[in-house]
């Protein structure tokens, strides 16, 4: 993929991010934050393509240590939305309302 | 595989990803929010695993990767939130400065998207620790650190190095960009105060987001430039939307000079002020057609969430008081803090209203509970153009007949301005622990 083709993507993604984001509910931006911090652990990719391409132990370790420590940033991340998501959620149901 | 179908598979993903932060539009879609990006990230875990080596040592620290986050998400209180995202980002950053290491080490060398990778990551990484162990309480205060022109010297010297390693790439340029990136985030991070933390987590947030995207553009890795724009652009707009609230701009945020405290106190002991007792507040708040809460990081620090839900509770069931909660933006140390908090309380949606969406009410209302909320609720945005908080948007709670200020004591707040809210005439001051306090209240209100 040459420069431009890269700079193309990105710049287009940014927009997309730039529309999705104002539309969303002041009242979940704490839950914005940790979603899309767990979702930023997608350097996971990078560390195993590194991984990938190397014969060298010293590499093979940086690269291991990087896919723990992705792994904690996406799943703790996902985990932590997940809880706070969870006590959003029950108030829509009408039961709730009831009581 | 082909590369075709590759890339037909990151849409698929990248899709996902979209999809996933669109769910948290509306609090009815958010909870699929969560499960389309694990989904996503799976699917992009798996094909790596498949098209992969070394698929055992990466299953391996995937694994233990994910016992130890998902531990230390089941051991959170909702108290130590806006510390425990800060410290999540800033391993995401701490692996994105390995990767780019490592991508050095294996001459995937692009000029200026390998240093800028490396550089950003530690960014993240130093700057989310210090924010984490502010919020963590273990460091306290702000600190002097560097000046403005000696951080400006760094950003200087990182870009002429930069420039150098572009020329020729070699490892101590490298190495000397990554120290710098390392110091002076440490020098910006340590000097911003606890009430700017929703800006700095925000853009942390962001850096970790495009570090992604300079690291996909290194590895000409697709799904990380999207993935990385994405949020780089979602931290952005959460920091934009922060400075907005306080009517500062990122660059005052970030370069402002430390205002000592000492010089800005002016309490004038003379004044007089009036307290009271939770069963007089009591009185009130039953006696009241209209009541607004307004919670502050005060609520977050006493947990005084679940009292306070109590109390609403109790006021409109037994004495049908129209209770509402009013949010500032920047209330407590996190976009959206407070918000999660209510929530883990069960306060209904419906009762939690913006700062736009309610302050028109406060003239309305006969009683404002201010629960551990200062520089929010300070008039002197208003009235005093000499004001470091003047032109902030407050929640104008001195419109409201009586406004009940719950606060440990007299201390000003975080801008280390004093109140003239709670030397107004129509203010009662009920000192103490803001969950003591509300619990006492709703003792009071039962019988």
């Amino acid at each position: 993929m040459d420069f431009s083709t890269e700079l193309l993507i990105f710049t287009l993604s940014g927009f997309i991010g730039y529309f999705i984001v104002w539309g969303i509910t002041p009242s979940l931006h704490a839950p914005l934050m940790s979603v899309s911090n767990a979702i930023s652990g997608i350097i996971i990719l990078g560390a195993i393509e590194v991984l990938n391409d190397s014969t060298d132990a010293c590499i093979n370790t940086i690269g291991f240590i990087a896919v723990v420590i992705a792994s904690i940033n996406i799943f703790g991340g996902f985990a932590i939305s997940q809880k706070m998501l969870q006590m959003f959620k029950p108030k829509e149901t009408p039961k709730d309302k009831q009581q | 595989m082909s590369n075709s179908f590759l890339t037909l598979i990151n849409l698929g993903i990248s899709l996902l990803f979209i999809l996933s932060l669109r769910g948290l539009a509306f609090p009815r879609t958010a909870y699929r929010s969560n499960l389309l990006g694990i989904l996503g990230i799976c699917l992009a875990l798996t094909l790596a695993l498949i098209l992969g080596k070394h698929r055992f040592l990466i299953l391996l620290g995937i694994v233990i990767g994910t016992a130890i986050g998902i531990f230390i998400a089941q051991h959170l209180q909702m108290t130590g939130l806006p510390q425990t995202v800060a410290a999540f980002n800033g391993l995401g950053g701490l692996a994105a400065f390995l990767v780019a290491c490592c991508a050095v080490l294996e001459d995937k060398i692009d000029p200026f998207d390998t240093p800028i990778g490396s550089a950003l990551g530690i960014f993240t990484f130093i700057g989310s620790f210090v924010a984490f162990a502010k919020l963590q309480g273990r460091i306290n205060g702000t600190f002097k650190c560097f000046s403005n022109r000696l951080n400006a010297l760094l950003c200087v010297i990182m870009i002429l190095s930069l420039i150098d390693y572009a020329l020729h790439p070699n490892t101590t340029e490298f190495i000397t960009l990554s120290v710098l990136a390392g110091v002076l985030s440490l020098s910006m991070t340590l000097k911003i105060g606890g009430a700017d933390m929703p800006i700095v987590i925000s853009l942390l947030n962001a850096a970790s987001g495009i570090d992604s995207a300079v690291i996909g553009f290194v590895l000409s890795n697709q799904l990380l430039i999207i993935t990385g724009a994405l949020i780089g652009m979602s931290g952005a707009i959460l920091s934009f939307i922060m400075c907005r609230a306080m009517n500062r701009s990122l660059i005052n945020v970030l370069f402002s000079p430390v205002t000592s405290p000492s010089i800005t106190i002016s309490t004038d002991i003379s004044q007089p002020i009036k307290t009271g007792t939770p069963p007089e507040a009591a009185f009130l708040l039953e006696n009241a057609r209209k009541a607004i809460i307004v919670p502050g990081y005060g609520m977050a620090v006493s947990q005084a969430q679940h009292a306070l839900k109590q109390m609403a509770k109790i006021l409109q069931e037994k004495y049908h008081v129209d209770v509402k909660f009013a949010i500032h933006p920047v209330a407590g140390r996190m976009p959206g803090h407070m918000n999660v908090l209510l929530a883990e309380a069960d306060v209904p949606f419906e009762n939690i209203f913006s700062l736009n969406d309610i302050n028109n009410e406060f003239p309305s209302a006969d009683v404002a509970y201010v629960i551990g909320a200062n520089d929010i609720t300070n008039p002197l945005a208003k009235t005093d153009n000499t004001s470091p908080l003047y032109g902030m948007p407050i929640l104008d709670v001195a419109l409201a007949k009586t406004v009940l200020v719950v606060k440990r004591s007299l201390a000003t707040g975080y801008s280390g301005i004093d109140n003239p809210l709670f030397y107004a005439d129509n203010t009662i001051m009920l000192f103490g622990d803001a969950q003591k306090v509300t619990a006492e209240i709703v003792k009071a209100l039962e019988h």
